[in-house]
Parts: structure tokens; sequence; C-alpha cells
């Protein structure tokens, strides 16, 4: 055994390592400027800085996972359930830990129904994973091929990932939807699921752009925050898509090194076999041993690149296009606005024709009609007001996790390279002490420029 | 120098050692030395300095230099493989061209790409190419000296003619090579390709040891060209990770990426710069260790397999011979030619299978010994890749961490790149 310590030259801080103090410049933007009345419904705060001691008050009480997947049934209809376990102190559910039963279609419906709703109000929804045919057919045929086995785990984790940031946030997590989801035993089926493919969901976002695009009226804004805001995240979302294409190209050549060096490593295992000599023919087959296990740490390696660093890309550009999609939430809603008060204009400009053509019962129908329409115009302007503050709200929301999920991801994924570092050296460690007729290496200490290594005595 | 005698010791594994391409062994001897201090690379053209150093008197001078190309060793090589007292040596292999191609074409993609990339990343990847065209440039000096070196340490091939000639001529080479390629054109390359058939089809085998070499050399040929070819495939991929990372950093130091980041970045940045400079010397000193050993090593040895096709030509024209002479014999004809003419071939035949069994065997232990150094100085290699990448990522996930003082990482970052 080998006993490899490393000391690091670094003093380590005794600080508590955080960075959630940091506030991001653009978004302590000024206050807003329309009036509007607090509904006692809703917790809407009236600053920013209300606002963030909100979010700090949010701990996570609830902690979902999914885990178990298991394919029921047979042939084409066959499909994969996944075990949504809960653990939660909040006193809105059944009790402190549960679990059910789920199917991707039945995450998908979750999602839809929470769009329809919460988007409406400027509501950051996360979306699902995407929808995959090619996959799917592949574990319906058989789940125990290496490529089922992957495409299964990689949906797995994205689920966990998708129902985590559901329950993360706090809107979410009270809608009753969400509850159901969680809890219920017999979920009913979701159906016209088919729209949330993943082009079906990219289709949906863009639909919404182009009816902004076709917007005749151009929105002035005298805060400009949601312009630049907005700006900045269709610019995130293209870096990401760069970063994710290099990233794909980096799991693939991965994957390559591993085939490669498995293929080296029996080729050289063969050459050994050939070689007379019989030292160099053990030296040459040890080398065929180690290459092996470079094999193995590659393959780890691999899958780290993927899982770790890969996914959280992808689910970020999806998440983006979410953020984006809220933003034209919020123009429909101010297009709405708009669009009752020139009805409002004309309503009136109706009445004042009639004034003039003295039909008074016409005339009372018309004074009906702008009072209907003078409450929708407030009505409206309320809406449009409350889903700015919203989507205001949500994106500072996003960004601290992104920041934070980004970090701990980066972390973990050097952290991951580390470890499988620290195993390749003893390997080529022990191979070069067998090479020079040592025995087993059993004890090093590095420290700054050298290393010392104890022997075994042969 | 690494490791003193004894159980117990201490070792200093991160001195940076310069690194030798292929540690042959050669027995230096003083009286010849000679090496390649420097090369000059004109477009396609590489012109060697090749640098000699002697005591012996058959040299005008103790110590001078020529210039050489490429093709002048080509010419050295062939005119000792045509010379029939030879015929029983391994003439050890010609040094392939320097091929820039590789790197040439990735710089002509880069070129074609530049558009699409940031003018980091851009700036990088071109670093990297330069570091690649350097590889290749010192691999092939490597390789010319080597060869260079193996003449002038064999003690029958080390008096050649042609050999001092190309040492000591101090004009160009270039009529002598079109002469000799007059004379030979591609007789050689002729011979060599019948000389498989003639092996192969099975000559009777009179000589134990020699049936075994055959049987061995030929085996071991095509599992080290297999073997070959899957290193540099391997090699092709590590190059392609390095790659990968460098467009990776890039990317990440674009200002909308690192505001995800926010104090971090930097750190973060540094560590995949780091990855990438890792990755690539784990490609390139794979290259030059593992591969160009291996490389090395079937050259060589099918340079072990040219001379088993001499004398295997050899038996079969003292076959002919004892033919020709039973004919000669049976028709009363010219039977003194006839047996002139078979002991000629016996006598060729006999002097081949001498001085063959003598290289071969000499051959075998050289093999051995350079394999084994090799194989260790590519562990102590992997040892000093795989103990400068964890040093480096633990101190950046210390500092990730444990503070946010952005001077302070940004510094020590930058050092600890350094020191790769």
């Amino acid at each position: 055994m080998i006993v490899f310590s490393l000391e690091a030259h670094v003093e380590l801080s005794a600080d508590e390592c955080g960075s959630s103090a940091h506030k991001d410049p653009s978004s302590s933007g000024p206050r807003p400027t329309s009036s509007f009345t607090q509904s006692p419904a809703a917790r809407q705060p009236t600053s920013l800085e209300q606002l963030e001691e909100e979010e700090a008050k949010d701990s996570f009480d609830v902690d979902v996972s999914v885990t178990s997947p298991e394919k029921i049934g047979d042939g084409m209809n066959a499909y994969v359930a996944y075990k949504v376990s809960t653990r939660t102190s909040l006193n809105m559910f059944r009790s402190k830990t549960f679990f059910v039963r789920r199917r991707f279609s039945d995450f998908l419906g979750l999602y839809e129904k929470l769009s329809v709703k919460q988007s409406l109000h400027g509501c950051i929804v996360p979306p699902p994973p995407e929808k995959s045919v090619v996959g799917m057919t592949k574990v319906k045929v058989g789940m125990d091929d290496p490529s089922s086995v992957e495409f299964v785990e990689r949906r797995r984790a994205a689920l966990e990932r998708y129902l985590q940031r559901v329950v993360s946030h706090p809107s979410l997590l009270q809608d009753p939807d969400v509850r159901e989801f969680l809890e219920r035993e017999d979920l009913p089926r979701a159906v016209n699921t088919q729209a949330l493919s993943g082009a079906g969901f990219l289709k949906m976002i863009n639909k919404a752009s182009d009816a902004v695009n076709k917007m005749t009226i151009k929105m002035n804004e005298s805060d400009t925050w949601f312009e630049d805001k907005f700006q900045e995240v269709e610019n995130e979302e293209q870096q990401l898509r760069k970063l994710h294409a290099v990233v794909d190209s980096l799991v693939n050549h991965r994957k390559e090194l591993c085939m490669n060096t498995a293929v080296f490593a029996k080729s050289m295992a063969m050459l050994g076999n050939s070689e007379d000599n019989t030292a160099l023919s053990r030296a040459l087959s040890q080398l065929a041993e180690v290459e092996d296990k470079m094999e193995q740490l590659h393959q780890e390696q691999a899958a780290s690149d993927f899982f770790i660093f890969a996914e959280l890309l992808a689910d970020y550009i999806r998440m983006l296009g979410a953020v984006r999609g809220c933003f034209d939430q919020r123009m429909r809603a101010w297009q709405r606005w708009q669009e009752a008060q020139s009805t409002l204009q004309k309503k009136r400009e109706a009445e004042a024709k009639l004034l003039w053509a003295n039909k008074p019962d016409k005339l009372q129908q018309a004074k009906e009609e702008i009072t209907e329409w003078e409450a929708r115009v407030t009505q409206y302007e309320r809406d449009f007001d409350r889903i700015g503050m919203t989507v205001r709200k949500e994106v500072l929301r996003f960004e601290k996790e992104k920041a934070k999920d980004f970090k701990s991801q980066i972390i973990k994924y050097l952290e991951s390279m580390l470890q499988s570092e620290q195993r390749w050296f003893p390997e080529w460690l022990g191979y070069w002490a067998l090479g020079i007729g040592k025995g087993k290496p059993c004890c090093v200490t590095t420290s700054d420029n050298s290393a010392h290594i104890v022997f075994q005595d042969t | 120098n690494l490791l003193c005698p004894g159980a117990r010791c201490g070792a200093n594994l991160c001195r940076l050692m310069s690194i030798r391409s292929v540690s042959v062994d050669l027995n230096n001897d003083a009286s010849l030395l000679i090496d390649i201090p420097d090369a000059l690379c004109e477009r396609d053209k590489v012109k060697f300095t090749v640098h000699t150093k002697t005591t012996l008197s058959s040299f005008q001078k103790p110590e001078f230099s020529v210039p050489r190309q490429h093709e002048d060793f080509i010419w050295l090589h062939d005119t000792l493989v045509e010379t029939e007292d030879y015929a029983g040596l391994i003439i050890p292999p010609a040094p392939p061209k320097p091929d820039f191609e590789g790197p040439r074409e990735k710089m002509h993609k880069l070129g074609e790409g530049e558009a699409t990339m940031t003018k980091e990343e851009y700036t990088k990847m071109k670093q990297e190419l330069e570091a690649e065209y350097l590889a290749v440039f010192k691999k092939t000096v490597q390789v010319h000296e080597i060869f260079l070196q193996r003449l002038s340490s064999h003690p029958i091939l080390n008096k050649d003619r042609n050999f001092q000639i190309f040492l000591e001529y101090d004009q160009d080479l270039s009529v002598r090579r079109k002469n000799a390629k007059e004379m030979f054109g591609g007789f050689f390359k002729n011979m060599v390709k019948s000389a498989d058939e003639v092996l192969i089809s099975g000559v009777k085998e009179v000589d134990d040891f020699f049936e075994q070499e055959k049987t061995f050399l030929l085996d071991y040929y095509s599992k080290i060209k297999d073997s070959t070819a899957k290193a540099e495939k391997m090699t092709r991929s590590h190059k392609n990770i390095a790659d990968d990372y460098i467009r990776i950093s890039s990317l990440m130091y674009q200002q909308k990426i690192t505001r995800i980041l926010i104090y971090t970045h930097i750190v973060v940045t540094m560590s995949f710069v780091s990855l990438q400079k890792v990755e690539g010397r784990v490609a390139s000193d794979q290259e030059l260790k593992l591969t160009e050993l291996l490389r090395y090593y079937m050259r060589d040895i099918q340079a072990a397999k040219d001379l088993l096709y001499r004398r295997a030509r050899a038996l079969a024209d003292y076959e002919n011979s004892n033919k020709a002479l039973d004919k000669a014999r049976l028709k009363s004809k010219d039977i003194p030619q006839a047996e002139e003419h078979q002991q000629q071939c016996l006598q060729k035949f006999d002097k081949l299978s001498e001085s063959g069994k003598k290289e071969l065997t000499s051959f075998k232990g050289r093999r051995v010994v350079a394999f084994r150094k090799n194989l260790i100085e590519m562990a102590e290699l992997e040892i000093k890749h795989a103990k400068v990448r964890s040093s480096i990522q633990l101190y950046y996930i210390c500092f990730i961490m444990c503070t946010n003082e952005l001077q302070y990482a940004w510094g020590i970052c930058k050092i600890l790149c350094e020191q790769i």
C-alpha cells in the first residue's frame, strides 16, 4: 500500500468561505417607479434591499432525490419509473419523509402545469430535460448495454437537478401541483407532452419572442435595467453554447482516449508475449497493466467531464431560455396594457361622437363600456408592474443560484481530476520502482520540489 | 544518479531533465565523437550541422563541422546497404524524412478558423502549434544524430570510406547522390520486395539459431508495428484534449462567462490553463519516449530482418549453385567454373552467417537494455506530470475555497503556472 501525502504550501485562511455578500452592481438599480397598492396576499417587497433580506431567510426545508430507475413493462410500451424521495421539515406535506414512483412524462406534465400558471407572473420556471426518442427506444429494447445505462443515468441526474431547482424556488414550492407531484400516490397520466420535446420547448420560447418582435409600438423604458439585462442574458446564452460545444468535444476526445488506451494496452501485452527476453517481457506486460488502469481513470474522467461540466452548461443554456421567456411575458403584459389603453381611447372617442349625435341609450352603454375598460387598464397596469417586480426578483435570485452552482460544480470537477491524478501517481511510481529493481514503494512523502520514497526491502 | 544502492533511499524526482527522445545504448568511444549541435529549418528543408571530434589519424583535422541535408543521410545509408562487404551486418536504419506535415496542416486550419476564434484563443493555439513544430524539429535532429552515432560506434562501419566522406567533405554531396541514384536506382527496393517472398517461401534453414531468429523477428516486427500505430493514436488523443482545454480556458477568460464566477474566475481559468499545459506535456513527452521508442525499434528490427533476407538470398544462391554444379557434372561441361562459383557462394553464405549471428546476438542485448532504460525514463516523466498536476490543482482548490483575495490568487497562480 502506498501512503501519499502532499503538504500544501498555502496558509489556509480560517475565514468562512462564502461569496454571497457580493452585490452584482447591475442589479442594484433604481427602485421601481410605478406605484401600486400592495395586496395583502402578495409578499412583494418594495425595495431590492428588502428583496435580498427575504432571499437570505430562505432555507432549504425540502430535499428531493430521484433514484432507482426501473424498467416497467416490455417492448414498445415499456417505460422507466423513477423513485422520487422527499425529505422535509415543512408542515404542508403529509409526512417528514416519503416517496412516490414517477415516469418521465409525469415530470414533463408538471412542467407544463407550472409554466402555464407561473410564467404569466414572470416566474422563471426551470425547464425539464429533453425528450429523446432515440435514447428511449434503446432502453425499451434493453436496459443493459452501456449506452442505455449511460442514457438512463444521464436522465435520472437531470430529473433530479430539475426537481431540486423546482423545490428550491420559494413560489413554486407553494404551488399545489408541485405538492401533488411529490406526494400523490396515483398521479393521473400527463397527456399532450408532445409539445415538450426539446424542439417543442424551443419553439414555444421562440414563438413568444416572435410575438414580441412583431410589436409595432416600441416600449419606452425609463428604466433601462430590463433592456440591459435582456441583452446580457442573450449574450450569456451565446457564450455558454460556445463553451458547451467545446466541452462536448472534450468529452468525445476523452472517450477516444479511453478506447485508444485500452487498445494500446492490449497491443503492449501481445508485444510482451512475443518478447523472448524474460525481464523485458515482464516489463512490457506490466506496462500493459498500468495502461489498463490508466484507461479506467480516463473513463472516470470522461464521466466527470460529462456529468459535472457538460450537463451544467446544458442545464444553464436551457435555463437562460426560460429567463428570456419571462422577459417576453413582461413584454406581453405591457402589450396588453397598451392595447387596453388604446381600446379605452377608442371608446371615449365613440362616446364623444354619441354625445354629439344625441342617442341616450347607446350613450349609457358607451359609458358602461368606458368604466369597464378603465378598470381593465388599471388592472393591466398593475399586472405589468407586478410582473416587472417579479421578473427583477427572479433574475436576481437566478443569478445568485447560477453563481453558486457554477462555482460548486467547477470545484467538484477540478476535485475529481485531482483525485484521479492521485491514483495515477502511485501506478507509475510502482512501475518505475519495479523497473529499477526495487521492491514496491511503501511510503511517499513530497514537499516543495522533492519526493522521498521508502521501498519495501526486497 | 537517481537512486543510490540499498533498500532505503531518497530520490529527487522533480529535476528537470532534458528529454532525449530515445536513449540508445552506445559505447561512447572517445576516438570518434559525432553530434548535431544545431540545425536550420528553411521552408521544407532542414540543414543539419554535423560536428565531429576525433583522435583518429584517418581524418584530416581533429575537429570539424559540415552542413548536411536529409538526402545526404539517405545516400550514406543506401551506400552502406549496397556494400557487399557489409551484407552480414545490421545497418542502422535510415532516419525518417523530417515531417512537418502535421503541424503545418494544423497551422493552415488555424488560419482558416481565425475569424471564429477570440484573439486570446488564436494566440494560444498558435503558441501550441509553434511548440509542436519545435518538437518535430527536435525529434528529427535527434534521430539523425542517433544514426550517425550508431555508425561511429560500430567497429566495422565506422571505418567506412563513405562515412568518412560524409563527415569530412566540405562541399555538398549532391553530385555523389546523383551518381549513386543512377547506379543503384530502385535496385535495393526491389530486392527488399522480393526478399519477403524468399524468406516466407521457406528456404530450408539448417541452422537452429537463424530459424528461431527468423520466427521471432517476423512475429515481433508485426507486433511492434501494431503497438507503434496504437501508441500514436493514444498520443493524438492527449493532444486533442490539450487543445480542447486551450479553447475552454480562453472562453472562460472572456468577460461574460467570468461574470458568472465573479472572483473565482481567474483562479479557475488558470486551473484550466494548467490542465492544458500538462495534457500537452503528457502528449509530447509520451510521444518522445514511448511512441518514438517503438518507432525506432520497429525500424531497427526491420534492419535486422534485412540482414536475414540477405542471408536467405545468399543461401538461395548457394543452393542454386549446388544445382548448377550437379547439372555441370551431369553434362560434364564447365565443371571448374561451377565448382568455383559454388565455393564462392558457400564462402559468402558462411561469412554472412558468422557475422550475422554475432550482429543479431549483440543487437538483442542492446535492444533489451535500451528498451528498459526508455521505459524507466517514461515512467519518471509520468510521475513528474502526475505530481505537478496534483499539486497545482490542490493549490487552486485551496484558493477557490478559502480566499477571495484577488491579488493573492492572481499572483500565486501565475507563479504556479510558470513552474510547470
